[in-house]
């Protein structure tokens, strides 16, 4: 892997942002939206409930790291977007770089632009309704990363459904995270869900981290047994997604979609 | 002696369900020539430049750059290769120089101030450098896509209409500075255009397509007289309604 070629992936959304507000207002405004509405909810739940729950970690913080797996998902698919919308697999596909660089090129814009949505929600999450994830310290890594890698996944695959299906499918992909999590178990225990949905929840990674987070969240010992289920199931996801961003483009030089991408050619 | 080969296509064919776009097409471009690749719309010429740039797979058959097969080695084979087609504008959400940044990047140009500047320079961009791609008319981005075509000083350069879109003094500039560059003897073109007094004025061979077949190969000075009529322009016609004859796409 050519590290330049890589690094050209990036420095080009790197520009993108650096000249444009619009780009860099959502990866703050949104999430500050989000710790919001839920903060305020959690306060409200709080004042009303006459049990031992704390509302806060238990939602707010799994607002919280939803709304990162989902940035991550996005920090994919928007790098990709980008040369959709400016029309430009022609010029990047005809050069020396390979799948592997361009993927890995939006991989690293991924981790930067889902790394600052997280530094600003766990910041403001903090200082608005005393959210501290320090608290849990470096036991906290092992499920962000497995909620990294899915996101990743997640937006590796996204980009081959657009690059298969034509521009016009992006409106696929934007609730993906909305669709995924009620079988997550985001805001509530797996064991509420009906006996389908607990099976579809089994092959989620996202399931197996905010069941672990819950039981930290309650004083219990992290169940890292069941992480390792949902890390290797997060492994094996982004394998797939590789492969099948990588078919998709075998099949696009194939049948020449790269040279004529657009919605109206695209079948 | 002969120049060595910077292009060579052997029996390439391209096929796209029963329709063949490209029927055993075979021909070489060497170092310090331009060629012109011509013919009526749909006769697989851009198909064919597809082809060699890497970005639709052959059917059949072998193309290599610089004795390197494509197939085997992409990105070395690419690396050696770039191209600037009036279908293809660099993305017009990045400026001048950040569009030229990115691809020397791909390309892993040593020394990348010195060469944007010169380029900048040569075509004429230096008070674009700031300038969004896209809000350029559409001569500027023409020469942006040469400057980009440029930037890794390419043995193989695939122009697929580079004046098509441009005024007649900015595509005398741009036929002369390509003429310039070729006779250096340090790469080869391949040029398709439309403008058979541009094909006449700089290349040195051209390929007639018709059909995904080459039917016909010579000096553009010398193929109209030996083929009875009076200018390319006149054989070309004659060409395309042979093949509307025939049956197929013109």
């Amino acid at each position: 892997m050519n590290r330049s070629r890589v690094a050209a992936i990036v420095l080009r959304i790197l520009y993108l942002y650096r000249g444009s507000p619009q780009r860099v207002f959502p990866i703050f405004v949104w999430v500050a939206v989000d710790i919001l509405m839920w903060g305020f909810l959690t306060r409200y739940l709080n004042s009303v409930s006459q049990g031992p729950v704390n509302f806060v970690p238990a939602l707010l913080g799994a607002v919280l790291l939803w709304d990162f797996l989902t940035r991550v998902m996005q920090g994919v698919t928007m790098a990709f977007f980008e040369d959709v919308w400016s029309r430009n697999f022609l010029n990047l596909f005809a050069t020396p770089l390979t799948i592997a660089e361009y993927l890995a090129g939006l991989v690293i814009t991924a981790i930067g632009s889902s790394l600052l949505s997280l530094v600003a929600m766990v910041v403001f999450a903090r200082v608005a309704f005393g959210l501290s994830f320090l608290t849990y310290g470096l036991a906290l890594a092992p499920f962000v990363a497995v909620l990294f890698v899915t996101g990743i996944a997640m937006g590796v695959a996204a980009a081959g459904i657009v690059l298969r299906l034509g521009p016009a499918s992006e409106w696929l992909i934007w609730p993906i995270p909305m669709i995924v999590s009620p079988f997550a178990g985001v805001f509530y225990p797996i064991a509420v869900l009906p006996g389908w949905m607990q099976a579809i929840a089994a092959l989620l990674p996202p399931s197996y981290v905010f069941e672990g987070m819950r039981a930290v969240v309650s004083g219990e010992p992290a169940p890292w047994g069941r992480l390792v289920v949902g890390a290797g199931l997060a492994l094996l996801y982004l394998l797939l997604a590789c492969v099948y961003f990588a078919s998709v483009h075998k099949t696009a030089l194939r049948t020449g979609l790269i040279a004529r991408y657009s919605a109206e050619t695209v079948s | 002696m002969t120049p060595p080969a910077v292009l060579s296509v052997e029996n390439l064919k391209k096929s796209f369900g029963p329709l063949k776009a490209v029927d055993g097409v075979s021909f070489t471009v060497s170092a310090g020539e331009i060629v012109g690749l011509l013919g009526p719309n749909g006769a697989g010429k851009t198909t064919t430049i597809s082809m060699v740039l890497g970005i639709l797979e052959p059917s059949a058959g072998r193309i290599a750059i610089e004795g390197i097969d494509l197939r085997a080695d992409r990105s070395a084979a690419l690396a050696r290769t770039n191209f600037a087609a009036v279908y293809a504008p660099l993305p017009g959400n990045l400026t001048v120089e950040q569009n030229l940044r990115v691809f020397a990047k791909i390309y892993d140009i040593a020394g990348v101030e010195a060469r944007i500047g010169e380029l900048l320079a040569t075509y004429d961009l230096k008070k674009y450098r700031n300038t969004k791609a896209g809000v350029l008319s559409s001569g500027e981005q023409t020469r942006l896509a040469l400057a980009k075509a440029m930037l890794n000083r390419p043995r193989l350069l695939l122009l697929d209409e580079p004046t098509a879109s441009i005024d007649p003094s900015a595509a005398r500039d741009i036929r002369a500075g390509v003429a310039g560059l070729v006779e250096s003897g340090h790469c080869g073109v391949l040029w398709t255009s439309h403008n058979m007094f541009e094909v006449e004025a700089v290349c040195d061979r051209v390929l007639f397509l018709s059909r995904g077949r080459i039917v016909l190969e010579g000096d553009p000075k010398r193929l109209p007289g030996e083929h009875g009529v009076e200018t390319l322009d006149d054989l070309f016609v004659t060409v395309a309604n042979e093949a509307l004859a025939a049956g197929g796409r013109p």
